[in-house]
C-alpha cells in the first residue's frame, strides 16, 4: 500500500478548499463566465483516492471536477486560466470548469454528460490491459450516474474483462437539487456494483485516512489482476449544485441539514485528529494557509494577465 | 484512377472489407475489432470471417448487448492508444450510442483543444429488402453527418470499401463507415497490396457533359446503369460517386455542374433534411449562374420503410426513377418509343426486393 504523509493529505484538502472558496469569491465579478460546480465539503474523497495512486494512473471525471484534477497534480494556472475562458486555459477557453485535462499528471479529462466517462474509464483500463501495462484507471461520478444505462453497461464489460479499473461513487445523495430516496429504491449502491460481479465496498467519504486505506487495497486489488473495485463513499455537498453560493433560500434542504453537513468537516476532523497527535501541527496550518494563498493570488494573476482567445479561434481543431 | 500497377483482381465488397481489416491488423497491433456478432458463424456477412483465429481473442470480440457504453468503451480505448474498429449489423443500431458518438467522439479533440484524439472507426450497415422494415433499413447518414468532429463516409464500390477502411482505420478521427447491405455482393477490382483512398474525395464513374448526378452509396450503381442506358439515346449523363458525406467534396459537384448546368442528387435516405438537400443547397449557392434548370433530389419518401414486400415495390429509388429525372431535367426530343425500350432494358428481371437472383434470404 502506497502511504502519504498524513500532513500531505491535510494540505491537499486544504488547498483544493481554499482554491475552491476564491473561485466562489471572485465568480460575482462576471469574469469566470461557465458553469462551476464546488466540491467544497467533498475534498477527501479527491485527495484520499488520487493518494493511492501513481502518477501514471489515470483518472476521468464529471462536472464536479475541481476537487480530482487538482488532488491528481493537475497544473493550478491552467485550471483557473480555463475558468476565465483565456488561452492558456487546459482547453486553451474551449472547456471550462465542466471540462478539465491534464495529460501530464493523467488526467484524463471531466464532462458533464451524467455518466457519460465511466465508459471511456472503462476503455482506457482495457487499453492497459491489452498492452499489458500496470495502470489503473479511476472514475468519479455521482449517485445520479446510477440511474443511468451506460454505467451499468461499463460495469458489466470491466467485470466480464476483469479491467483494471476503480470505480468511485461519491453519494452526496443529491441529484442537482432531487434527493436520491425521490430516484432510486433504498438500497446501497454498492450492492449493486457487486451484483455485476466486482468487488464493493463502502466508506466514509469525509475521512481523508479511511478513503486512503479503502482506495489503496482497491487500486491494490485493481493493479494485480483482481478485475474492477468498486467503492461508494459517502459525503455531503456545502454548496448549491451549480454557482458559488450557499443555498438555504431554496428550501430543498433545511437550514439545520445544511449545519449539520457542514458540521462534518473532512477537512476540520482530519486538522483535529493531527493537532491531537502533535500540538505543534496548528503551527504548520498556519503555514500551509500562507501558502496556499500565495499560490493562488498568482495562479489568479496568470490566469487575468493571459491572452485572450478569439472568435478566429473558435474554428480550429474540429479535426485532428 | 492510377491502377496500371495493380493487379486486376475481382472480389467483393464483401471480402474486399475482410481483407482490408486483415492487412489492417497485420500491419498495426494497435487495432481491434469487436462488435454483436463480429467472431460469430456468419462472421457479419463474412466480413470479419478467419480474423478471430488469426489474431486470437485479445484483438477480436464480441460484445455485450451495449452500444452506448460499448462505444465510451472503445473511445477510451482509442484514448488510450488502441485503434477500434466497432461493428453494427445495422446502423439502427447505433442510434443507441448516439450520446457517446456526439457527445464524447466528436467533441474530445476540440474540446481538449486538441490535446487528445479518439481514433476510432464505426462501421454500420444499413439494410434494404427482404422486409428489413422500419428499424432495419435505415439510411441515417445526414443524421449523422450533421456533427462536426465526426466524418461519415459512405464507401461504394469494392476498391473504395477496401481503401477507405484502412484510410478510416489510419485517421486520429472518429470515422463512420456506413455500408449497404446491398453492395456486400458487388464484385469490382480491388488490388492485392495495402493502400489507402481519401476520405473526402468524390470519383468520377461515368464522364459526361448533359447532366450531373452526384450519387451516394448504392445509388451510385443505379445512377450508372441509367447513364449507361440513356447514352444509347445520345445523353451524356456525369456520375459521381460522392463517397463521403461528411466531408463532402463540394468541389467535385461544383466542377462537374459548370459543366453540364444541371444537377441530380441520387440519395440512400429518406428526402425532408437529408444530405441530397444540403448539396444542392451548396450548390446553389456556389454555382446559381452555371444552372440551366432546377436541382432534383431523388431520395425515399418521408415516411418509415414498411416491411411487406407489397408495401416496398415503390419505396427504393432505382434506375428507372434515375432516367425518369434525367429525361424530365433535360427536356429534350424523346422519342416515346425509344424511351419505352430503355426503360425496358432497365427493367430488373430479379423480384424488386432482393440484391440479385441468387440471393434467397433470410438476409
Amino acid at each position: 500500500m502506497q502511504q502519504m504523509q498524513p500532513a500531505r493529505l491535510f494540505k491537499s484538502m486544504l488547498r483544493i478548499r481554499r482554491i475552491e472558496e476564491a473561485l466562489a469569491d471572485r465568480y460575482a465579478e462576471q469574469e469566470m463566465r461557465c458553469p462551476m460546480h464546488l466540491c467544497i465539503g467533498q475534498e477527501a474523497i479527491a485527495v484520499g483516492v488520487c493518494a493511492a495512486l501513481h502518477p501514471t494512473d489515470r483518472v476521468f471525471s464529471n462536472h464536479r471536477a475541481h476537487g480530482h484534477y487538482l488532488a491528481k497534480g493537475g497544473n493550478l494556472n491552467a485550471m483557473l486560466a480555463e475558468l476565465y475562458g483565456r488561452a492558456t486555459g487546459c482547453c486553451g477557453g474551449r472547456g471550462g470548469s465542466m471540462h478539465l485535462i491534464d495529460l501530464d499528471v493523467g488526467f484524463m479529462g471531466s464532462t458533464p454528460i451524467v455518466g457519460g466517462t465511466v465508459p471511456l474509464a472503462v476503455g482506457s483500463a482495457w487499453a492497459s490491459s491489452l498492452k499489458q501495462s500496470d495502470q489503473v484507471t479511476v472514475v468519479f461520478f455521482g449517485d445520479g450516474c446510477f440511474e443511468e444505462g451506460v454505467v451499468h453497461e461499463s460495469l458489466n464489460f470491466a467485470a466480464l474483462h476483469k479491467l483494471p479499473v476503480l470505480f468511485v461513487c461519491e453519494n452526496n445523495d443529491f441529484s442537482v437539487y432531487t434527493r436520491r430516496n425521490e430516484r432510486q429504491p433504498d438500497r446501497p449502491i454498492y450492492r449493486l456494483a457487486e451484483a455485476h460481479g466486482m468487488a464493493a465496498f463502502s466508506g466514509n467519504g469525509n475521512d481523508v485516512e479511511e478513503v486512503l486505506n479503502i482506495s489503496s487495497e482497491a487500486i491494490d486489488n485493481a493493479r494485480l489482476g483482481r478485475g474492477p473495485q468498486f467503492i461508494e463513499f459517502r459525503t455531503y455537498r456545502w454548496r448549491e449544485h451549480c454557482g458559488p453560493n450557499f443555498d438555504d433560500d431554496l428550501n430543498y434542504r433545511s437550514t439545520q441539514e445544511i449545519e449539520s453537513g457542514m458540521g462534518d468537516c473532512p477537512i476540520a476532523s482530519h486538522a483535529a485528529e493531527l493537532t491531537l497527535k502533535d500540538a505543534s501541527f496548528s503551527r504548520d496550518i498556519e503555514k500551509y494557509e500562507d501558502e496556499i494563498r500565495q499560490e493562488i493570488a498568482a495562479a489568479f494573476e496568470f490566469a487575468l494577465s493571459s491572452k485572450k482567445p478569439t472568435s478566429e479561434d473558435a474554428c480550429g481543431k474540429v479535426y485532428a | 484512377m492510377p491502377e496500371l500497377d495493380m493487379k486486376k483482381r475481382t472480389i467483393n465488397f464483401s471480402e474486399a472489407i475482410r481483407e482490408g481489416l486483415d492487412q489492417a491488423m497485420e500491419k498495426d497491433a494497435r487495432v481491434i475489432l469487436i462488435g454483436e456478432g463480429v467472431p460469430d458463424p456468419k462472421a457479419i456477412f463474412n466480413t470479419t470471417a478467419g480474423l478471430l483465429d488469426k489474431y486470437g481473442k485479445r484483438r477480436v470480440f464480441d460484445m455485450p448487448l451495449a452500444e452506448n457504453g460499448m462505444t465510451g468503451i472503445c473511445i477510451g480505448a482509442a484514448l488510450g492508444g488502441m485503434r477500434p474498429v466497432m461493428v453494427h449489423q445495422r446502423i439502427d443500431f447505433a442510434i443507441l450510442a448516439m450520446d457517446q458518438l456526439i457527445n464524447n467522439a466528436a467533441k474530445w479533440h476540440y474540446m481538449f483543444d486538441g490535446k487528445a484524439t479518439v481514433p476510432l472507426v464505426v462501421r454500420m450497415i444499413v439494410g434494404r429488402g427482404w422486409g428489413q422494415g422500419p428499424q432495419h433499413s435505415q439510411s441515417l447518414q445526414a443524421m449523422f453527418a450533421q456533427i462536426p468532429g465526426l466524418k461519415v463516409i459512405m464507401p461504394t464500390t469494392p476498391r473504395d470499401a477496401k481503401g477507405m477502411l484502412i484510410s478510416a482505420i489510419e485517421d486520429e478521427n472518429p470515422v463512420l463507415f456506413i455500408e449497404h447491405r446491398w453492395l456486400h455482393p458487388i464484385k469490382g477490382t480491388v488490388p492485392e497490396d495495402y493502400y489507402q483512398i481519401p476520405l473526402d474525395q468524390a470519383e468520377i464513374l461515368h464522364t459526361g457533359t448533359d447532366i450531373t448526378i452526384a450519387a451516394f452509396s448504392y445509388m451510385a450503381y443505379e445512377a450508372l446503369s441509367a447513364a449507361k442506358a440513356l447514352a444509347s439515346m445520345g445523353i451524356s449523363v456525369e456520375v459521381l460517386n460522392m463517397r463521403s458525406v461528411r466531408p463532402l467534396d463540394i468541389d467535385s459537384v461544383l466542377d462537374s455542374v459548370r459543366k453540364t448546368g444541371r444537377l441530380i442528387v441520387a440519395d440512400t435516405a429518406s428526402r425532408a433534411g437529408s444530405i441530397a438537400g444540403e448539396l444542392i443547397s451548396q450548390v446553389v449557392e456556389n454555382a446559381f449562374d452555371a444552372l440551366k434548370a432546377c436541382p432534383v433530389r431523388i431520395a425515399s419518401p418521408d415516411h418509415p420503410a414498411p416491411t411487406s414486400q407489397y408495401m416496398t415495390e415503390k419505396y427504393y429509388p432505382g434506375p428507372n426513377t434515375v432516367a425518369d429525372a434525367v429525361v424530365k431535367l433535360i427536356g429534350a426530343d424523346i422519342n416515346p418509343i425509344d424511351y419505352a425500350n430503355l426503360l425496358a432494358t432497365l427493367r430488373s428481371d430479379r423480384p424488386h426486393d432482393v440484391p440479385n437472383n441468387k440471393y434467397s434470404g433470410p438476409f
